[in-house]
C-alpha cells in the first residue's frame, strides 16, 4: 500500500512537472517574441526592451525555465503585468467566491445525481429512469452560460425569488451568500449531475444483477438498506472516479459561470487577464487549477481501497 | 447457382423507401441527430441566399422583440437576429468539423506509433498525461490569447486539448489487437511495419473513432461558443452564438431573445451531434453502448 502511494505519488509529481513545462512554454513557443506580446500591441521599443530584461528572456531557455520553476515551488508566480502585484496575491484574494462556488455545485450535483442515478436504477424503466437519459442528453447539450441565462431570466427576473448577481463573502451571513450561489450552482452543475448520475444508474444495475442482492432481498432486508449498502457501496468506484474526472468540468465551467453571474473569483481574474494579454495570471491559474485536478484525481485513485477492500496495492 | 442468384434478386425487390423506414426505426437517434444537422448545415450554406443581412445595424430599431421583418427581433444596436443566427451556424460548424477532423488524425498517427513501438509509447503517454491535466478551456483561452483572435487560431487551440483522448482510444485498440493472432502472422510473414499498421491495425480503430469523432465536434463547438462568449475567440465583428450572447448579456432583462434565440440554436446543434454520436455509438460499438 505505502509503495502503491509512493509511486502514485511519484507519477503526479511527473504530470504536474510536464503541466509546469507547457505551461512555461506556451508563452515561448508561441509566434512571435514574448517580451511584445506582454508589452501589447502599442508598446515602444524601449518597454519591449524592458519586459525582456525584467523577465530574463534573453537567456537561454532551460535557464529561463529553472528560475521560474524555482520561483513556483515557492509560491512566487510572478508579477501581474497589468496591476504590477504578485500573481499568487491576486489569485489568493479571488479564491474564495470561487472555492464557495465549486464547493456548493460539488454538494448540490453529487447529492442530486447519486440519488438520481439509484432510483433510475432501481425503478429501470419508469418514468424517472427515462427522465434521467433526458436530464443527462440535456446535460451534455445546453451550454453553461445558456442554462445560466434561462435561470437568471425565469428566477430572478420573472419570478424575482432570488437575486440576479455577484457575489457575498459567507462572513457575511450565510443567507445572502448561499441565495447568490444557487442559480450558479445549479448551471454549473447540470453536465457534472448528467454525467455522475449516468454512471450511478450503470454501475448500479451492474451491482443490482448480483446474487447477494437477491439474497438480501430474500431474507427480508429493507430496499433502503439494500440500495443503499448493498448495492451503491459496491458501486462505488467507478462513481467516484467520474467525480474525480468530472472536476475537469467544473473546472473549465467555474470560469464561464463566474461570468455569467458576475462573480469576482479566479475564473473572471482569468478572463479579464485575456484582453490585457495579462499572460503571468494566466499561465498561474492554468497552473494551480490543473495541479487541483491532478490532486483530486490522486485523492480519488487512494481512495479505492476504502471503498473496495478487495483493491490491494 | 441459382439458390444464389436468387438472393439478391430478393433483397433488390424491397422498395428503396421501405428500407429507409426499417433504418429509421432501428436508429431513431442517428437519424433525428442526423435530420436536424442536416438541416442546420444546408441552412448555414444556403444563408447568404435567404437569412438576409447580419452586419448593419439600424440604431432605430434596436431590441425589436420578434415579428414578421424580423423573426427573432433585432439586438441593441439594431442588427437582425435572425441572420445573425444563421451565419453563426457557418462559424459554430466550421469549427466542430475541422476541429474533428483535425484531432482525428493527429491523434490516429501519435495513436497508431505509441501503441505500437513501446520505445515511444512511455514518453508520449507522459506528455499526454501532462495535456490532460490542463482544463481543456484554460489551455484553449491561453493558446488563444497569444495569438490574434481568428477562427484558424480558434480552432487550433480547440484541437491541442483534444489529441490525447484520441490517444488514447487508438493506443488502447492497437494494445488490444497487436497481440492478435493475425497481427503475429503478419509479422511472421515478413510484412513490412507501415503495411501491418495500415492494413492490419487501422481499420479496427475506425469505428470507435467514427464515434469519437461526433463526441469531439459536439464539445469544439461548445468550447468554441465559450471562446467567443468571454471575448477569448472568433472576432466580434464575425457573428457566432457566443459572441452574440455576450454582447446581448446587458439586455437579458429587456430583450431576452437576444440571447435565447443564439442560446437554443447551439444547444440544438449539439443535442443533434451527440444523439447522432450515441446513435453511431450502439450500432458501431456495441461493447461500449452496454456499458453506457
Amino acid at each position: 500500500m505505502l509503495a502503491y502511494i509512493a509511486r502514485r505519488l511519484a507519477s503526479t509529481v511527473l504530470v504536474m512537472g510536464i503541466v509546469a513545462v507547457f505551461v512555461f512554454l506556451l508563452l515561448h513557443l508561441s509566434p512571435g517574441d514574448p517580451a511584445a506580446i506582454i508589452a501589447g500591441d502599442n508598446a515602444t521599443a524601449e518597454q519591449i526592451e524592458g519586459i525582456r530584461k525584467q523577465l530574463g528572456l534573453d537567456d537561454a531557455l532551460p535557464v529561463q525555465f529553472y528560475r521560474w520553476l524555482a520561483a513556483v515551488l515557492h509560491g512566487d508566480l510572478g508579477i501581474s503585468i497589468f496591476s504590477n502585484e504578485p500573481v499568487a496575491k491576486l489569485i489568493s484574494q479571488r479564491i474564495e467566491p470561487t472555492l464557495s462556488l465549486a464547493l456548493t455545485t460539488l454538494i448540490i450535483a453529487v447529492t442530486l445525481a447519486v440519488s438520481f442515478g439509484v432510483v433510475a436504477a432501481w425503478k429501470v424503466g419508469s418514468w424517472i429512469d427515462r427522465s434521467l437519459m433526458v436530464v443527462s442528453v440535456l446535460g451534455f447539450s445546453v451550454p453553461v452560460f445558456v442554462v445560466g441565462y434561462m435561470l437568471i431570466y425565469v428566477f430572478s427576473i420573472s419570478l424575482r425569488w432570488l437575486p440576479v448577481q455577484g457575489y457575498s463573502p459567507i462572513d457575511q451571513g450565510f443567507g445572502p451568500w448561499i441565495e447568490r450561489l444557487i442559480l450558479p450552482s445549479i448551471a454549473l452543475g447540470l453536465a457534472y449531475v448528467a454525467l455522475i448520475a449516468r454512471i450511478t444508474r450503470t454501475s448500479m444495475l451492474e451491482v443490482l444483477a448480483e446474487d447477494y442482492i437477491r439474497t438480501a432481498n430474500a431474507k427480508g432486508v429493507a430496499t433502503r438498506s439494500v440500495l443503499l449498502k448493498h448495492a451503491l457501496k459496491n458501486a462505488g468506484v467507478p462513481i467516484v472516479t467520474v467525480i474525480g474526472i468530472g472536476v475537469a468540468l467544473l473546472i473549465g465551467g467555474v470560469v464561464i459561470t463566474e461570468t455569467v453571474f458576475n462573480i469576482p473569483g479566479v475564473g473572471r481574474l482569468v478572463v479579464d487577464a485575456i484582453s490585457k494579454r495579462d499572460y503571468p495570471i494566466i499561465q498561474g491559474v492554468i497552473l494551480i487549477f490543473s495541479g487541483v485536478y491532478v490532486l483530486v484525481n490522486l485523492l480519488v485513485d487512494l481512495s479505492y481501497t476504502l471503498l473496495d477492500p478487495r483493491i490491494r496495492y | 447457382m441459382s439458390v444464389i442468384a436468387a438472393e439478391p434478386a430478393l433483397i433488390a425487390a424491397k422498395p428503396r423507401s421501405a428500407q429507409l423506414r426499417r433504418f429509421a426505426r432501428r436508429n431513431p437517434t442517428i437519424v433525428a441527430g442526423g435530420t436536424i444537422l442536416a438541416i442546420i448545415a444546408a441552412l448555414a450554406i444556403a444563408a447568404p441566399l435567404f437569412a438576409g443581412d447580419a452586419i448593419t445595424m439600424q440604431p432605430a430599431l434596436r431590441l425589436r422583440p420578434p415579428s414578421e421583418a424580423n423573426w427573432f427581433g433585432t439586438d441593441h444596436l439594431g442588427r437582425d437576429v435572425f441572420a445573425r443566427t444563421v451565419y453563426g451556424a457557418q462559424v459554430s460548424l466550421f469549427v466542430g468539423i475541422s476541429v474533428a477532423a483535425m484531432s482525428i488524425t493527429g491523434g490516429l498517427v501519435i495513436g497508431l506509433l505509441s501503441g505500437y513501438f513501446r520505445k515511444v509509447d512511455a514518453v508520449v503517454m507522459r506528455l499526454m498525461d501532462g495535456l490532460m491535466a490542463i482544463p481543456a478551456i484554460l489551455l484553449a483561452i491561453a493558446l488563444v490569447a497569444l495569438t490574434r483572435a481568428s477562427v484558424t487560431a480558434v480552432i487550433v487551440a480547440i484541437t491541442i486539448p483534444e489529441i490525447p483522448r484520441v490517444v488514447r482510444l487508438v493506443r488502447a485498440v492497437v494494445l488490444s489487437v497487436r497481440e492478435a493472432p493475425y497481427v503475429e502472422a503478419a509479422i511472421a510473414g515478413g510484412t513490412p511495419t507501415w503495411k501491418i499498421l495500415l492494413r492490419h491495425i487501422l481499420p479496427n480503430t475506425i469505428a470507435p473513432l467514427i464515434v469519437q469523432a461526433t463526441y469531439i465536434c459536439a464539445s469544439a463547438i461548445l468550447i468554441e461558443a465559450a471562446l467567443s462568449f468571454l471575448g477569448a475567440g472568433t472576432p466580434p465583428e464575425i457573428p457566432t452564438w457566443g459572441n452574440m450572447i455576450a454582447q446581448s448579456r446587458l439586455f437579458l432583462s429587456r430583450a431576452p431573445w437576444t440571447i435565447f434565440c443564439p442560446g437554443i440554436a447551439l444547444a440544438l446543434v449539439v443535442l443533434a451531434v451527440n444523439l447522432l454520436g450515441d446513435g453511431l455509438r450502439d450500432r458501431l460499438d456495441p461493447r461500449l453502448a452496454r456499458r453506457m
